[in-house]
């Protein structure tokens, strides 16, 4: 027996969804425009937290050390500063290498190559580029690395200059930033989906109150409440699975167009300089693509059910 | 099997539609009710379908107070009385064929049944031919008569049916009257409204006359006069 109402109520569900092609058309594309501002959001964020995350990997400090400094010094001030808990990398650039790299850089400018030259052996100091955990914790580093001034076997010290108070206000900024963005995003995005919840149950009210003659025949019949209000339902998990297949097509499409668009904007060789930024929508969507597609069909078919179960209970009072 | 033990019904406005009502129906009997717009008729049926509550006193159908039951009896009760309206109240988006299937599938009819029984009972009515047609491809006349076919096609121990003939021309009223007698005669109890004279005639039996929500007249081989 229940077997048998559940094939009824699921074919008459799908009967009412094909008969009532303009009130599901106009479900399905409340029910689209409320998932594709959800889809945005996620690739709002998706965009954004990649974007931090590669404005965060460019701020970092740099240690300059005296010409004099001996390698095996600096080696032994990064093992130091490596086991801080706040820092997450280190990286030495010795004297030779950075040469090699200006070099690099300027071989097409005679001029520079000249003056160079007259320079004579090689300017440039040694470096140890840090890079903490989160920006937060450079003011930290810094401190440490002045407290500990670590000196050679001569005794004059073997940093030069630590760039932190150039970097500070940037950092500063950065630290304070994050976590705002972070909320009021966060904020904005609750309030979309609270927006978007009750225009999507306002319609599918709608919908049903235009049943609401026929819900009290089925029960002056004598049908029970679940048969009444089951292919209500079921039509509501078929406005949202239509829904979400759509937008995920949409969401698909925004993603390959939107990084076509960001590479053309950007331009090749600054393109590929951020590699994070580059095919940052349509990787996420790819790699995401099992979450997506959950939160996606899972949030269109709770959003068409769930409305559907509620706007019908109050005309079931017969 | 029907009793209207002192019912009244005072709707929240303070309109009184029944004012102390007592009567019986025995099984079997073609009971007609006469009175003008208002005088409390549409109350009655719909207090015996426990769609509308009584102010005060009790409607018992056999020994069981009709308010008194909880939602799965009361949708076996309406599964024992089916009802006409005066405005057919088909489901729109269901075909005719639909419509019907839906009052068995409603009382857990098997699929085989219902497709046995609607076409038979729509044969019944004289409308066979339009079994996949939608309500509003139908007139007036044809659309009671699938009205009529919904409410008896299972095979209710009680027909009510609340002015079925008041949309409708004098030849699709008989022909209405016909088939209700016709369901009596096989057993049916039926219930009728009606403030059409020619029908009261028609149909012959036992009438009720109402006034202002009380019961003025009762006769056993009534006449219609008011």
């Amino acid at each position: 027996m229940i077997l048998t109402n559940l094939k009824r109520i699921t074919r008459t569900g799908f009967v009412n969804f094909w008969r009532n092609g303009f009130l599901s058309f106009a479900a399905i594309v409340v029910i689209t425009l409320s998932l594709s501002a959800f889809g945005g959001l996620v690739f709002a964020s998706a965009f954004g937290r990649s974007l931090l995350a590669d404005v965060k990997d460019k701020v970092d400090i740099n240690v300059y050390f005296s010409l004099t400094a001996q390698p095996s010094d600096i080696l032994a001030l990064q093992k130091e500063i490596k086991a801080l808990p706040e820092v997450a990398s280190t990286d030495y650039i010795s004297s030779a290498d950075a040469l090699a790299a200006f070099q690099a850089k300027w071989q097409n400018n005679a001029l520079i190559m000249q003056g160079l030259q007259e320079v004579g052996g090689n300017p440039f100091p040694a470096a140890l580029n840090i890079k903490a955990k989160d920006p937060g914790q450079y003011g930290n580093i810094a401190d440490f690395l002045t407290s500990k001034n670590p000196v050679d076997a001569s005794g004059a010290p073997i940093i030069d200059k630590v760039n932190y108070q150039e970097n500070k206000l940037i950092i500063d900024r950065l630290s304070a930033i994050i976590p705002t963005v972070e909320m009021s995003g966060s904020i904005i995005a609750g309030i979309f989906v609270l927006v978007a919840l009750i225009i999507v149950f306002n319609t599918i009210r709608l919908i049903i109150y235009a049943a609401r003659e026929e819900i009290a025949v089925m029960k002056l019949v004598g049908a029970s409440n679940t048969y009444v209000r089951g292919p209500f339902v079921i039509s509501g998990i078929m406005y949202g699975v239509v829904s979400a297949i759509i937008t995920l097509i949409l969401m698909a499409i925004f993603a390959y167009w939107s990084d076509a668009v960001v590479l053309k904007l950007a331009g090749v060789d600054v393109a590929s300089n951020f590699s994070l930024i580059v095919n940052v929508l349509s990787g996420y969507f790819v790699q995401n693509f099992g979450q997506i597609f959950i939160l996606i069909m899972g949030s269109g078919i709770i959003l068409g059910g769930v409305s559907s179960y509620v706007a019908a209970r109050r005309y079931l009072k017969v | 099997m029907i009793y209207y033990d002192k019912v009244s019904k005072v709707y929240p406005d303070n309109s009184i539609a029944l004012d102390n009502v007592s009567f019986g129906i025995e099984p079997k009997e073609f009971v007609t009710i006469v009175g003008h717009s208002g005088a409390g008729k549409t109350t009655l049926m719909k207090l015996l379908i426990a769609e509308d509550y009584p102010t005060e006193g009790t409607v018992y159908l056999e020994s069981t107070d009709v308010h008194n039951m909880n939602k799965k009896q009361k949708n076996k009760l309406r599964r024992r009385i089916g009802t006409v309206f005066q405005d057919y109240r088909l489901i729109h988006n269901k075909t005719i064929y639909e419509n019907i299937a839906f009052a068995m599938e409603a009382a857990g009819r098997t699929d085989a049944e219902i497709a046995a029984d609607v076409p038979h009972v729509l044969e019944l009515v004289d409308l066979g031919h339009k079994i996949w047609n939608f309500p509003r491809e139908l007139s007036g006349g044809e659309r009671q008569r699938v009205a009529i076919a919904r409410a008896i096609v299972t095979q209710p121990d009680i027909i009510i049916a609340d002015e079925p003939t008041g949309n409708l021309d004098p030849a699709n009223t008989f022909e209405i009257v016909r088939i209700l007698k016709k369901i009596n005669e096989l057993g049916t109890t039926v219930l009728l409204t009606t403030h059409n004279k020619g029908v009261v005639d028609a149909v012959g039996g036992r009438v009720i006359t109402m006034e202002k929500g009380k019961v003025i007249r009762d006769d056993k081989n009534g006449k219609y006069i008011l």
